[in-house]
């Protein structure tokens, strides 16, 4: 199938099966791989923040400083076991842990207001003041619940974010 | 509270709209009031990222595709290892050979008839041509190149470009064999760059340097006064501004879509089967790249001179672009991606990234005036 899989043998690709609960199909690893390869440019077994941010349907995504924060420095295994909670069969709190990990900026296990004011800045950018994304985070969670020193744990991400409408699936293509 | 700061930017009106060619799906329609869920829920953002982290159009266009490997049993290994004999025994030498004749015929014409002709600059600047002409055909001869060219030939008048798709240096010398183009080229260093400053200057080139930003007025001028010179050879521009693997087009640069002339399309097509002739600039040097093309069996492809194209009224440069990209994409059977190609050597515009914060800004004010 070209080179890049002759580096890869079926014990690497069944290794890193089992450690993304084969999520993956053999041929869906083999795939990433070849990607993994494509974006290490110097074949150093990880790849580089620059080497993200050298796609630019990354670098203009308004979350991905926050990502490049997780996946810089990873090596192939850890780079599949993130991208497995894109996988169409990962579980519902897969998918939300990895949506609590990216507002959980410090990993404490805790999301305070203050961590969601900063992934609201984040997705708009300019056009919102401060003082805007205050008042509207206030009221949401004053609806739901929470006040504005509470702090969120995964167990309240799981009982907000769990609805049948939330997608996060990304289809590795396999030529 | 309900109004979105508009900062002092206005929509980029010199690019077409990326999202026409990007899901947009981290837009999900508004339904009722906005509730701590929909304020938390990332997920369309995180999804795109994820897509572009596995897979994005921008890296496809300049990924190489060497043809298939075809040597993987017992009896057509041997067969395969006869083709390599043959190739780099045979035709590799043959072929240096000719191109070195070309060379020494071309040299010991051009130049005296450079030197001696100096006074009469209306027959040195014929000969100059059909010398230039005749060391492409040489070039092109020593990579078997099999070229087939469909369409009217160019021909020399004033207010006019030609624009074509890039997918290698040998983009130029394929089409300059049959008609003596001036061409704009990135200063190359080394022997190219000896050539450029010497031969090339005779049919008349245009330098510039990605690098540098004023650089581009300058350029601008430059294409200007050449297309009025009723005198100089037709004017060859590649408007993608870096070369690409021939599978997709990136975004035309505007350049030569401003200059009030007719724009002349060229298609070019490269037939894989017989050698990938993509120059990844990043992988090789112009040097490996035409020792690659020498070595194999041949270099096959279409030229198509497609028809003339005007600024419709009313039309910006940039549709312009768009649309005689759109024409040149069509006849070569290729796609076209939204990026700039100048994003191989650097980062993307943050106006790109204002978008999505503009639409989640106004997305959410307008759903908390849902009551």
């Amino acid at each position: 199938m070209g080179s890049a899989s002759s580096t890869l043998t079926q014990y690497d690709i069944e290794d890193v099966q089992e450690h993304c609960n084969n999520l993956f199909s053999q041929q869906e690893i083999v795939s990433l791989y070849k990607r993994f390869c494509q974006l290490d440019r110097n074949a150093k077994g990880f790849i580089s923040a620059d080497e993200f941010l050298s796609v630019p349907e990354f670098a203009m995504n308004p979350l991905s400083q926050r990502l490049l924060k997780m996946v810089d420095g990873l090596n192939f295994k850890d780079f599949v076991i993130f991208l497995s909670a894109f996988n169409p069969k990962a579980s519902m709190p897969q998918k939300i842990e990895l949506i609590f990990k990216v507002y959980d900026s410090d990993y404490n296990g805790k999301v305070t207001f203050k961590d969601i004011m900063e992934v609201l800045r984040d997705l708009s950018g300019s056009f919102m003041s401060d003082k805007q994304i205050e008042e509207v985070l206030i009221r949401v969670m004053e609806e739901a619940g929470y006040s504005k020193d509470s702090s969120l744990l995964l167990d309240d991400f799981v009982k907000i974010l769990d609805h049948p409408g939330l997608k996060m699936e990304v289809e590795v293509p396999v030529d | 509270m309900s109004k979105v700061n508009s900062s002092n930017m206005e929509l980029d009106l010199d690019r077409p709209n990326i999202e026409d060619y990007l899901p947009t799906d981290s837009i999900h329609e508004p339904l009722g009031k906005l509730r701590l869920r929909d304020l938390l829920d990332i997920s369309p953002t995180l999804r795109e990222a994820g897509g572009a982290i596995v897979d994005d159009s921008f890296t496809r266009c300049f990924k190489s595709n060497p043809p298939e490997p075809w040597n993987w049993n017992v009896y057509l290994f041997p067969l395969w290892c006869l083709g390599v004999v043959v190739r780099y025994g045979i035709l590799f030498p043959v072929r240096v050979l000719i191109l070195t004749l070309g060379w020494i015929i071309f040299l010991s014409c051009y130049i005296p008839v450079h030197w001696l002709l100096k006074g009469h600059d209306k027959l040195k600047k014929r000969i100059e041509r059909a010398l230039v002409e005749l060391i492409c055909s040489f070039f092109v001869a020593s990579w078997t190149g099999v070229v087939n060219y469909h369409g009217p030939r160019p021909c020399a008048r004033p207010k006019q470009v030609f624009v074509a798709n890039h997918t290698s240096m040998i983009d130029f010398i394929i089409l300059e064999q049959m008609t003596a183009f001036a061409v704009i080229m990135q200063k190359h260093p080394g022997w190219v760059g000896l050539i450029q400053s010497t031969i090339l200057e005779s049919v008349g080139c245009i330098w510039f340097n990605r690098s540098e930003a004023k650089d581009r007025e300058i350029v601008s001028r430059k294409l200007r006064e050449h297309v009025e010179g009723a005198d100089n050879n037709p004017l060859l521009i590649f408007p993608e501004g870096t070369c690409v693997n021939n599978n997709y087009t990136v975004m035309f640069k505007k350049g030569a879509f401003e200059l009030g002339s007719t724009v002349c399309p060229i298609a070019i097509k490269y037939n894989k089967i017989f050698v990938d002739a993509f120059w990844n600039s990043k992988k090789h040097s112009f040097t490996t790249h035409l020792l690659q093309l020498m070595t194999s069996w041949a270099v096959v492809c279409d030229v198509w001179y497609l028809e003339p194209q005007n600024m419709k009224p009313g039309e910006t440069p940039i549709e312009f672009a768009e649309r005689v990209r759109g024409i040149i994409s069509a006849r070569a059977g290729i796609k076209m991606v939204p990026w700039d190609g100048f994003l191989k050597y650097s980062r993307p515009s943050p106006k790109l990234k204002e978008v999505k914060q503009q639409a989640f800004a106004e997305s959410v004010l307008r759903r908390l005036e849902d009551k």
